[in-house]
């Protein structure tokens, strides 16, 4: 139907093409940048590879420690999906099975979250972990992010469980089963989906947070990654920005990897999370 | 599937737990299971008492420490109103609020339309469109620490990539610093919102096109006519989600320009108030700030927009 309109069909084109050029030329400068050798970085011009390709920047990231950043971050991230999805999942069914009137307030709570800025609470956060002696270590931010998370993640899944048909609750109900076997037989395998969903907006959400890795922890073999990659300038010999950007690299690399395998359900999970 | 979270639910802060009681009508009407309550405190209770623990409680002592004088050490002594008085006349605090304003606003302006234009762009079926849509979202995979470090090296005066072109300190030039960052932070956030409409484009029924066609509708039309008001569930959410991240923003300008006055927001405010002064109670204003106004924020752009009264999407299709 738009075939009479050749011109007016290549404006979009046009201009979708400029924002790729926007988006992937800071991409490919940075690539380039992680396999030149440290000197060649200074001399040679920053859009053409250079001659001499190198991957001593990969290792030299690994030498200043961004490996056990990486552990700690996986530790962090990993623990965060799997409570946010479990708690969330929990507290879903019932909310939806509105047994009684304070699981009902908990919801009207909960949701009041929504708009709280973490920004808002980090100082009471860092006195509350120094007070429970958990400062600066991964528990104050599997704790913090977890409960950060909460809100969002209850509202998906009481919007996701509540579709599920009352019919089948009731049936299971009336053969005599508990509510324990409701949640096992019913909800916990129709809700995969939107576990997956979860596990991916959440899942980004805590790789890439800064701000409380920043507060909660200071020493060294705490930072997990986004924190390591802020620091790692230091612990490099001299202005070594191959290295840093090839830091930047690995820290994406698991997403990267993930988002090969997973590149549907990424795009649906992060577009649907709040669209209708 | 995917996860179907009405927008008005994600915003309707205070007003959710309405419409879902009255859809349900009380009670349910279905028999309770053995074991309900034991089911209640387990399921509900964690994640309430994590939310309440962590999020709830810190905001309150948040409110409390801001009419105190606090250095960390030792306990708070009371100062009444003392630090209220003085960010009222406190010219960083006046500086960091204009300074935030200016980055919600261009945010907003620079965000929304390019993002609504890429993701109609990206919504199309055609193939090489789904190329371009995956090129796009490759921003979201860089965590914003990285994102930081790659704009900062790009944009170096001596070394960057634009050397061949320019010869500007974007980011140390009082001039363009701040105007670098939000266009950062743009490059940033618009695979997100891009996905978001590109989402919202593909749900709105095609019949809508079919009837504006068959009534003589051109393209520009049918967007103004048909698209737009299609998707202004998503036009509020991503524009709340806009508006309430820009307040609050502090990763990308802690890192690239945390020791200039020029980009310093309230956010950045409130953390070297925090943990560079160790001004526990005054740092405790700002942060109340910002949460009171992200909070009226979000909640007076739900009843502006009119989103509590929108009924169904669908509306003209049934």
């Amino acid at each position: 139907m738009l075939t009479r309109l050749r011109p007016a069909r290549l404006l979009p084109v046009f201009f979708a093409t400029i924002w790729l050029v926007i988006v992937v030329a800071p991409l490919y400068y940075m690539v380039l940048a992680s396999f030149r050798a440290q000197a060649d970085y200074m001399t040679d011009n920053p859009w053409i590879p250079s001659s001499g390709l190198t991957f001593s920047s990969y290792s030299t990231v690994f030498a200043a420690g961004l490996g056990h950043d990486l552990v700690n971050s996986v530790i962090v991230t990993v623990v965060c999906i799997v409570l946010t999805v479990v708690l969330s999942l929990g507290a879903a069914f019932r909310i939806i099975r509105r047994n009684s009137r304070w699981v009902g307030a908990s919801f009207s709570v909960i949701l009041f979250g929504l708009a709280i800025p973490v920004q808002a609470i980090v100082v009471p956060l860092y006195i509350l972990m120094v007070k429970m002696h958990l400062y600066d270590t991964l528990y104050a931010l599997i704790l913090t992010l977890t409960a950060a998370a909460i809100p969002v993640s209850v509202l998906i899944m009481v919007s996701f469980v509540r579709d599920i048909p009352r019919e089948l609750i009731s049936a299971i109900l009336i053969d005599g089963g508990t509510e324990w076997t409701v949640f096992r037989q019913l909800i916990w395998p129709l809700s995969r989906p939107v576990m997956a969903t979860l596990a991916i907006y959440n899942g980004l959400n805590v790789w890439n947070n800064f701000l409380l890795p920043l507060v909660l922890t200071t020493s060294n073999n705490k930072a997990v990654l986004p924190l390591g990659l802020t620091t790692l300038s230091g612990s490099l010999t001299g202005a070594n920005t191959p290295a840093e950007l090839a830091g930047v690299l690995l820290t994406a690399l698991p997403l990267v990897v993930l988002f090969i395998f997973m590149r549907r359900q990424v795009m649906n999970s992060l577009g649907g999370i709040v669209a209708r | 599937m995917t996860a179907h979270v009405s927008a008005r639910d994600a915003v309707g802060t205070s007003t959710t737990a309405v419409p879902l009681r009255r859809q349900r009508g009380g009670g349910s009407g279905l028999p309770s299971g053995k074991g309900g309550g034991l089911a209640d405190i387990l399921g509900v209770g964690p994640p309430v008492v994590l939310f309440l623990l962590f999020i709830v409680v810190p905001m309150i002592v948040a409110i409390a420490l801001s009419f105190t004088t606090w250095n960390g050490v030792g306990n708070p002594t009371w100062a009444g109103l003392s630090n209220w008085s003085k960010f009222f006349g406190d010219p960083t605090a006046h500086s960091s609020i204009w300074i935030t304003i200016q980055i919600v606003v261009l945010s907003y302006v620079i965000q929304t339309p390019i993002s609504i234009g890429l993701g109609l762009f990206t919504a199309g079926k055609q193939r090489y469109r789904t190329v371009y849509a995956t090129i796009f979202v490759l921003p979201l995979l860089l965590s914003t620490a990285g994102i930081a470090l790659m704009w900062e090296s790009f944009l170096d005066p001596t070394f960057g990539a634009l050397v061949p072109f320019f010869s500007q300190s974007w980011l140390s030039d009082p001039n363009s610093q701040l105007y670098a960052l939000i266009l950062i932070i743009a490059w940033q956030f618009i695979p997100f919102h891009t996905l978001l409409y590109a989402v919202g484009r593909r749900q709105v029924p095609a019949v809508l096109y079919e009837a504006a066609r068959i009534d003589g509708a051109g393209p520009v039309q049918m967007f103004w006519k048909v698209t737009l008001p299609q998707l202004r569930y998503t036009f509020v959410t991503s524009g709340i989600l806009m508006v309430t991240g820009s307040l609050t923003y502090f990763d990308i300008i802690y890192i690239m320009t945390k020791n200039t006055p020029g980009t310093q927001n309230l956010s950045l405010d409130m953390y070297v108030t925090a943990f560079s002064a160790t001004e526990f109670g005054y740092s405790s204003v700002l942060a109340v700030v910002l949460g009171v106004v992200g909070i009226a924020v979000a909640v007076g752009l739900v009843r502006f927009s009119g989103f509590g009264r929108m009924q169904s999407q669908q509306e003209g299709v049934n």
